[in-house]
């Protein structure tokens, strides 16, 4: 138990690990999903998922739109848990505790589960007042240096402090897209989460501002585990350790990036990467 | 191309119909109440204590602090109330409940005023006569009535209010750990802020603006009250109660001029209503 074995090593495993190796896979690592189906009242979204995802790396859910990716990653902060008439099967182990349990509070694991949305989100509020959100509302922090260090330093992380710090009390919806895009990251980072999920963070991007969260993904994941959504496969190539295809609400393929990249397995993946669909 | 013309043309007609007879309602009661306020005098009309027609003494001030007590009261009740049935239909009710209570809300709009006003005489006045004291024709009364009647407004342009905050701002707020309550009260109801004010600013609008319903439990006495308990006289309910006895002369000059105040102070809260829901 505890020498570490990965389950994902340089040889290939499929998608089909199977649930007899589930206790040994629990210890190692940060996210373990068995055997996970998703249902939209009668539609069901995700079919028997198995996969796991290792600390301090980043993991690329890609697939063809409406293949589930994105519900898959609503599923690991219980953000699903908002749609009315959801319905979840299987476990969601994260450092061995299934988060679908009844005694499990969905907002203690969002704040261990951290999220950023396709679309950048700032509430109509000051650029400070935006990060320090999640900070008020945990009621954690008191005194209101500590309040300004901890804001200080997510937007330090999040690559933004020194284009903001002069107009810390200014509107969140004067900074330009990218920037907001950072200011959700920072809003994410300031609770430190222990896992960090990404839904498409580029996808209203410009090249530019693209690029630079792209750095910083990079460079956060030394701190957190990162679990990111993308229908740009170049993307997943660029900033992913592992990448998980799904396509029709199943795992088709999940392996190291460079392998998916090259040498896939299945030849439906294959396919996909090519651009022959999708 | 002749059909076109047509349309247009009876469109703009219309419109102009609609504008000049409310502008012709306006100059009306302005030609025939202005000159008693410039006779009187401005102060003396808006702050006199006394009104008594029979000697021509017209101060309305009694009634104005009537008017404005019963509209706070009736906000008192019916701002929390409106407010947080609003909340509860746009982020707690489920949907099978939100589809009966919305529209029973609505429906509650289209009763005419006498009818809740009957139900005040009924029921109300005779319940404060009996168990908080003597006459039950009161500003509680009065305020309680109205509060209902403003009741629809303020919850259905709430509802819409919360309802139009963008989902991503709860989802944001849910991804740093908030809670249902946290979010509704820290993003969602700032958020939906303006559209909220509107409706309250529209609710007392109806209050200040409603006569049947006050008639007939407020007890209409042009006086300044000393408690809750007792009876008071609004603006609208001046005008409606003399009308009849002032077929002539100041008197019923004074009437209109209590109209052009009134008029001046709903034009007042619809102007704070309509820029609130621009969002300014």
């Amino acid at each position: 138990m505890l020498t570490k074995t990965p389950l994902l090593n340089e040889t290939d495993i499929s998608a089909s690990t199977g649930g007899e190796r589930m206790s040994r896979a629990d210890k190692e690592f940060k996210i373990v999903v068995r055997n996970l189906s998703f249902y939209y009242g009668k539609i069901q979204a995700l079919k028997d998922v198995s996969l796991d995802i290792q600390a301090n790396k980043v993991t690329a859910i890609i697939g063809p739109s409406g293949c589930g990716k994105s519900t898959f990653i609503r599923i690991l902060n219980r953000m699903n848990d908002i749609i009315p008439g959801v319905r979840v099967e299987g476990k969601v182990m994260i450092d061995s505790q299934n988060i679908y349990d009844g005694n499990v509070g969905a907002v203690e694991i969002r704040r261990r589960v951290g999220m950023v949305f396709q679309k950048s989100n700032p509430f109509p509020k000051s650029i400070f007042e935006n990060v320090a959100y999640g900070l008020r509302i945990s009621g954690l922090i008191k005194k209101s240096s500590d309040l300004g260090e901890r804001v200080r330093r997510a937007l330090v992380d999040a690559v933004l402090w020194d284009e903001v710090k002069d107009r810390l009390n200014a509107s969140a919806f004067k900074l330009s897209g990218g920037q907001q895009q950072r200011l959700c990251i920072a809003r994410a980072l300031v609770i430190e989460p222990e896992v960090i999920l990404f839904d498409e963070p580029c996808s209203a991007l410009d090249p530019t501002s693209t690029a630079k969260v792209e750095e910083l993904i990079q460079n956060l994941k030394d701190k957190y585990t990162i679990v990111i959504v993308t229908h740009n496969m170049q993307q997943a190539a660029r900033v992913s350790d592992y990448t998980a295809f799904l396509m029709l609400g199943e795992l088709i393929e999940f392996n190291k990036t460079n392998k998916m990249f090259t040498t896939p397995s299945e030849k439906v993946t294959e396919d996909y990467i090519t651009g022959r669909f999708g | 191309m002749l059909k076109e013309w047509i349309i247009e043309k009876s469109l703009i007609v219309a419109a102009m119909v609609s504008f000049v007879i409310i502008a012709f309602i306006i100059m009306i009661v302005f030609r025939a109440g202005v000159p008693l306020i410039a006779e009187v005098g401005v102060g003396n009309f808006l702050f006199g204590m006394d009104w008594r027609p029979e000697r021509e003494i017209f101060g309305i001030f009694p009634m104005i602090i009537g008017t404005l007590l019963v509209a706070l009261f009736s906000m008192l009740i019916s701002v929390p109330l409106g407010i947080l049935t609003a909340i509860f239909l746009a982020e707690v009710a489920p949907e099978i409940m939100r589809n009966i209570l919305r529209p029973a809300i609505e429906l509650l709009a289209g009763i005419p005023s006498v009818v809740y006003g009957f139900v005040g005489l009924m029921v109300l006045v005779p319940f404060i006569r009996t168990h908080l004291g003597p006459p039950g024709f009161s500003i509680l009364a009065g305020s309680i009535v109205l509060a209902i009647m403003a009741l629809p407004t303020i919850i259905t342009i709430s509802e819409d209010a919360i309802k139009a905050v963008p989902k991503s701002y709860k989802e944001a707020s849910f991804a740093v750990g908030a809670t249902h309550w946290q979010t509704i009260k820290n993003i969602i109801l700032p958020a939906a802020r303006s559209g909220i004010l509107a409706g309250v600013v529209l609710g007392s609008g109806r209050a200040i603006g409603e006569t049947m319903a006050a008639i007939m439990v407020l007890g209409n006495l042009p006086v300044i009250p000393t408690s809750v308990l007792g009876p008071i006289r609004t603006l609208t309910a001046n005008v409606a109660m003399e009308m009849a006895y002032a077929p002539h002369g100041p008197h019923r000059q004074a009437l209109f001029a209590t109209g052009v105040v009134l008029f001046i102070v709903v034009s007042i809260l619809v102007v704070i209503s309509n820029r609130l829901r621009r969002g300014q």
